[in-house]
Formats: structure tokens, sequence, C-alpha cells
């Protein structure tokens, strides 16, 4: 337990632990931790951003949805008129062609009634042309008389 | 448990405060001092071979381990020992930022290196008082001192080096004549001319005390604290050679001790510290 030259070897022991430690170890380390302290700020700040980016986004995507819907609303309404329109027109376009076809039916009828008229006219004028002349014998001369049948035809 | 030499009470405990003194003996030749007695004819040109040994071994045990960490250290992730150096560090730079306001990149890595050291020394006092100084003789050790700080040489040489770097600031931060004025214009102070030349004995006394006091004091704290420590850890280590009852007491006792001290060891680690940052910052600042 006596005081001696370990004191100064002590001494010297500490100088260069002292030294070493604050050239070699503290710097670094104490680097490091303030480095880090900088990157988890940097790292908060940037969820920060990124939370508002998000809740950004989710805003915009919500509008965009909602015009879309729209959008969607107007075209659907937009086809249904549509369709009524196009069911009407075709309504329409089937009146018109079935009347068309209607009123050509019936010139058709008509013509062929006269047609059987005519032809049952004629007939009969033959027919009334061959009694008389039956019953008058030779008497009437066709050529002589055609006049007059035709007279008896337009009667009939 | 003893040497063979002396198996007596006195003898044991002798033997366990005897450091490894190498030195010249008084007859003209070098050597290790063989007892009391021998070591102290040496007179100050000896070296305790124990104290430096696991001194210097403890401090290169703290620089290796944390010039490690140091080299890993990034900003990511860290892991392992790194995290464990980290905590301390911080622990270190949050006690030097509260007690220290100046400017100086010295302060926190010289706290840091005592805290550390002191404790690592510290730290040899809970290994069982008989194991390294058995092993030591197995080896042909006679001696073998394991705790430097029990030793006043360790404790008095850190704070020798905290006395020298005390010095030295208070008179690059104030200048001589601040540091002169510091010595000798207070406590008593006076405007009169006179009066000061005959305040400055008083003053200079008591300030000049008070300068050598706080060295001396941070040493002997240390000092005084392990080496209580370990005299009872010495004292509990003669219980085992008396009987199975005094054995197991004694087992007991040692346990018991052990966890008290990891207290003290940790505690006086830490006042070492503070006592230093708060030397330097009352170098720093002006009165």
């Amino acid at each position: 337990m006596n005081i001696n030259l370990t004191l100064i070897g002590q001494s010297l022991a500490f100088v260069v632990f002292v030294w070493f430690c604050m050239k070699l170890v503290w710097p670094p380390i104490v680097n490091a931790l303030n480095d880090r302290k900088t990157k988890i700020a940097d790292g908060l700040a940037a969820a920060e951003e990124g939370q508002q980016a998000k809740a950004k986004a989710q805003e915009h995507a919500e509008q965009v949805t909602s015009e879309a819907k729209e959008q969607a609303q107007e075209i659907i309404r937009r086809a249904e008129k549509r369709e009524t329109e196009m069911v009407e027109e075709a309504k329409g376009n089937a009146r018109t062609e079935g009347d068309r076809i209607l009123t050509a039916a019936r010139g058709e009828i008509d013509k062929e009634a006269n047609m059987a008229r005519e032809a049952l006219r004629a007939q009969v004028a033959a027919l009334a042309v061959t009694g008389a002349s039956k019953i008058l014998s030779r008497e009437v001369d066709a050529e002589a008389h055609a006049k007059m049948l035709d007279e008896l035809i337009a009667e009939l | 448990m003893a040497s063979s030499e002396a198996l007596t009470t006195t003898g044991y405990i002798k033997h366990h405060l005897q450091n490894l003194t190498f030195g010249q003996h008084p007859d003209g030749t070098w050597g290790i001092a063989h007892g009391a007695a021998e070591a102290k004819a040496m007179g100050f040109w000896a070296i305790h071979l124990d104290t430096m040994f696991w001194s210097v071994l403890l401090g290169a045990l703290f620089i290796w381990v944390f010039r490690r960490a140091a080299v890993k250290a990034t900003a990511g992730v860290p892991s392992g020992m790194l995290n464990f150096v980290e905590w301390v560090v911080e622990f270190v730079d949050d006690n030097v930022r509260g007690s220290f306001s100046h400017k100086n990149d010295l302060v926190a890595p010289l706290a840091l290196t005592l805290f550390v050291w002191v404790l690592l020394m510290n730290t040899m006092d809970l290994v069982p008082v008989d194991w390294l100084p058995e092993l030591a003789k197995l080896m042909g050790i006679e001696y073998m001192k394991v705790v430097p700080t029990t030793d006043p040489n360790a404790t008095f040489g850190m704070a020798l080096g905290v006395f020298v770097l005390t010095v030295f600031y208070s008179i690059k931060v104030k200048g001589i004549g601040g540091f002169t004025a510091e010595l000798t214009m207070q406590p008593f102070a006076a405007k009169n001319p006179i009066l000061k030349i005959l305040f400055l004995p008083a003053n200079f006394f008591l300030e000049f005390v008070s300068l050598v006091s706080k060295p001396v004091s941070l040493s002997l704290r240390l000092f005084g604290n392990l080496f209580a420590g370990e005299m009872i850890f010495i004292l509990i280590a003669l219980l085992f050679s008396g009987g199975t009852v005094l054995f197991i007491a004694g087992g007991a006792l040692q346990w018991a001790w052990a966890v008290f001290h990891i207290l003290i060891v940790l505690l006086q680690a830490f006042i070492f510290m503070t006592l230093t940052i708060v030397y330097l910052e009352m170098a720093h600042s002006h009165h």
C-alpha cells in the first residue's frame, strides 16, 4: 500500500485510454446516434407526409368515383330515353307499314272485284245476246245491233 | 486458502493486502518484493505489477469492446453489444449534458472512460477473493491483488489526471491571472488594495486547500469504499476455514455482501465520473 511508481503508470494509462476514447470511440458512436436521430425524425416526417398524401389521394379517388357514378347514371338515363324513342319509332314504322300493306291489299281487292264484275258483266251480255238471238232467231244482226247491245251491257 | 508460509489469520489478511511489487532491493538488485517490509524498503521507484496488469487489461477490454462497437456503429438498427454500448454512451452523455454546460470535446469521452474503467476495476471485487491469487500462486506468482481500485496508487493516478486537466482548463479558460485571482481574491473580497493584500494569505490558504482536496477526496473516496469492501470479503473468506456452521454462514454472508457490493461498485464508478464532470465544469466557469 505504498505510493510508488504505480501512480505514474496509472496516470499514463489513464491518459492513453482517455485519448483513445476521445479520438476513436466517442465520435463514431455519438455521430451514429445523432445520425440515427436525424434518420428517425426524417422517417417520422416522411410517414406524416405519406399519411397526408394518402388522405389526399383517398379524397381524390372518392371524387373520381362519384363523378364516374354520376356519368354512369347519365349514360343509363340517356340509354333508357333512347330505348323508348327506338321502341316508339319502331311502333310508328310498323303502323305505317301495316297501313301501307292494308291500303295495297284493299286496292288489290277492289281491282280484283272490278275485274270480276267486268267479266261477269261481259258474260251476262253475251248470255243476254245469246238468249235474245235465240228468241229473235235470225232477226238480229249482231253487227247491226252492236250499238244497242253495248248500251245494254253498260246498263247491266 | 492462505499461502504456505502464513496460515494464520493475520498472515492471510496481510498476504491478501500485499501487492506484487517490482523494484530495487536495498542491496541494489532488482526483483519482486517478498513481504510488506521489502516492498516498503523499495521506496518510490517500485511498481505494483498486479495493479498495472489488471488496470491496463481492464482498460484495454473497455477500449476493445467500445472500439468494436464504434466501428460497427451506424444510423441503422443497432444490435447486441452495440445496443449496450450505445446505452452506456447515452447514459454518460446525458450526465455530461446535465452537469457540464460548456463546449469541450474532451469531457464526455473522459467521463465515459472513467466510468467504464472504474466500474470494470471495481467489478473485480466481486470475483471471490481467493480465486485469482490462488491461480497466480499455481503459476508461481506469490502476490496478486486483483482489484486495482483498492490500490491508492491507481485511484490517485486517475485523480491526478483529473486534477491536471482541472488546472489546465482553469488556466486556459480564465488565463493565469484569472486562475491566480480565483486562488487569492476570494472568499474574502475587498475593494481596498491594502485589504486585498491582507486577505491574500487567508484566501490562498483556503482556496489552495479546497483545490487540493478535490483530487484527494476523489481518489480516497473510491479507494476507501473499495478497500473496505475487499477487506470485508477477506474477513468473510476467513470463515470458510472455521468448520461447517461457519462455512455455511460465510457462504451466505459472502453472497449477501456481494449483492450489496454491486451497488457500491456501480455507485462509486458513477460518483467518480460525476465529480470529474463537476470539477471540470467548475474549472470552466467564472466566479
